[in-house]
């Protein structure tokens, strides 16, 4: 059984805000909520599944459940697995509406780690209490910019990649930014601005690393019947795949994510390659989770993502693979520190032709979404989404 | 201009029962690391369980305490630091700090040996690695 065409992404709506002094988290929930229904010409009553992460307030889904009235559910997935959980969760949802356990399903995200002051990415942080790898990682100052740095410093070791290849991630993500209202660094940067900009971990930047903000998003999945009674273009799942890519007992390779697994079996399911994908959302909590994630799915061959990337190929009108055209996390926003949620919004924009003019993909009809949840270099989660406009 | 490591401050380490014995010997100045007796493979960190077979036929072995730094990065803190994975001889690669050391020089595939640093109050010592 595939859910190739089981279900269609209905609804989709990024909140504006990215410092949200004035909101509380189930608050940014409830808006974003209503923005999706609002974008699919739904109503609260409609949503019959509701799928969220740890990072929602309460246990699982129930307290948000609660909180934004939703007394209709009959299917619930609290996944986690970090910030590709929202790009899991479509795939999830597909599931679940291939298999009748729901018709409508939504799927929110939101968080406020600026507005809280939170030390993000340099701060040693543990993911819960009796994690068994804890005592053997928090002491020694894990932190998640230092987990990406290490796989950055073992992938120029071994294949050549450099600061300044890594560096046009950044200057991709930053010419497309410049057309986003609300991204956060609207301005375009140079690769010399890049590598000149302070190390933080070495080989990374302050510009190799995205940023912080609130914020969130929300999705509305549905079955196909309910699509096509919509007034919305329709945007088609058409493969979902997810895998964990663990420290492998001690014998771990830094030099690959997730996307080895996860990738292969989404284009799969979809019936697709690579060569074939028109706009990619491409997870980019740092410019290495970019370039590994694009050689792992396949885009190009493992060790050569510095020199596919380089010379502005992931520009929108300009290279090969348009990525991330809202800005993406190194310029646009990160809400609760976790991207998949925006990485599918704007995947949807571009396939409904609503993408900013200037970095619309003409005629774009398919899509992938890809996320890395965790960290890059010890453990984590990654989940692909492939997407058709029909 | 170098960049020394600095003694810092670590926090108290989260001591279970499944890892205790590597902490006990910790404090005897000795790296222990895991072997499947099922499998006859090392493993790192080290837990109540193989994770090659999921069996509990595991023990605690001694290390050499030599390795080579796999991967590594200087966080550019107030008080530099540098994370790393070491490939231990036996083969596991542990994440872990380089210490004592210029943290400028480091490169991979450089020769370090295990030194144990304390941490606060009564918690065992951390596993830490400095250039042979």
């Amino acid at each position: 059984m595939s859910i190739n065409g089981k279900a269609y992404i209905v609804g989709a709506f990024e909140h504006p805000t990215r410092k949200a002094d004035d909101k509380s988290v189930a608050q940014l929930h409830a808006e974003v909520a209503f923005g999706a229904l609002q974008d699919a010409g739904l109503s609260k009553d409609d949503i019959d599944g509701y799928f969220c992460t740890g990072a929602a307030p309460g246990l699982g889904p129930i307290n948000m459940a609660d909180y934004l009235g939703l007394t209709k559910l009959r299917h619930l997935d609290s996944t986690d697995v970090g910030g590709s959980s929202y790009i899991l969760h479509v795939g999830h949802a597909a599931e679940a509406i291939a298999l009748g356990k729901c018709n409508i399903a939504l799927i929110t995200l939101a968080g406020r780690p600026r507005a809280e002051a939170m030390a993000t990415g340099t701060a040693p942080r543990s993911w819960g209490v009796n994690v068994p790898d804890d005592p053997f990682e928090i002491p020694y100052g894990r932190t998640v910019v230092n987990a990406y740095a290490m796989c950055a410093m073992r992938h120029m070791y071994e294949y050549g990649t450099t600061s300044e290849q890594l560096a046009w991630i950044k200057v991709a993500a930053s010419h497309h930014a410049q057309w986003n209202e609300h991204a956060m660094l609207r301005k375009v940067v140079t690769v010399e601005e890049v590598v000149n900009s302070p190390m933080i971990a070495d080989p990374l930047h302050r510009l190799d690393c995205c940023v912080i903000s609130d914020g969130g998003g929300a999705l509305i999945v549905a079955r196909p019947e309910i699509a096509k009674s919509l007034k919305r273009p329709l945007v088609k799942v058409r493969g979902a795949a997810e895998a964990t890519k663990n420290q492998n007992a001690g014998y771990t390779d830094l030099t690959y994510s997730g996307a080895r697994w996860s990738g292969p079996r989404a284009f799969e399911e979809a019936g697709v390659k690579p060569s074939d994908i028109q706009y990619a959302s491409i997870y980019d909590s740092f410019t290495i989770t970019v370039l590994i994630q694009l050689e792992d799915l396949g885009f190009c061959e493992k060790g050569q993502g510095g020199k596919f990337v380089a010379d502005g190929n992931l520009i929108s009108g300009v290279g090969k693979l348009p990525f991330n055209t809202d800005g993406g996390g190194l310029c646009n926003n990160h809400p609760a520190n976790r991207g998949g949620m925006t990485k599918v919004i704007e995947a949807v924009r571009q396939l409904r032709g609503e993408a900013h003019p200037k970095v619309q993909v003409p005629n774009c009809t398919l899509a992938l979404a890809h996320g890395t949840g965790g960290l890059l270099g010890t453990r984590h989660g990654s989940a692909t989404v492939i997407l058709e406009r029909e | 201009m170098p960049t020394m490591a600095s003694d810092r401050a670590l926090p108290a380490i989260q001591v279970d029962p499944t890892n205790k014995p590597y902490f006990d010997a910790a404090r005897e100045g000795r790296l222990l690391i895991g072997l499947c007796k099922d499998t006859g493979k090392y493993f790192w960190y080290p837990r109540g369980c193989s994770p090659f077979t999921l069996s509990n036929n595991v023990e605690l072995v001694e290390a050499k305490g030599t390795g080579t730094i796999y991967t590594y990065s200087v966080m550019r803190t107030k008080e530099p630091y540098a994370v790393a994975y070491v490939e231990l001889d036996e083969g596991v690669r542990i994440f872990t700090n380089i210490v004592d050391c210029d943290l400028d020089s480091l490169r991979i595939g450089q020769r370090v040996k295990v030194v144990f640093k304390p941490t606060q109050g009564d918690s065992p010592p951390a596993t830490m690695f400095t250039p042979i």
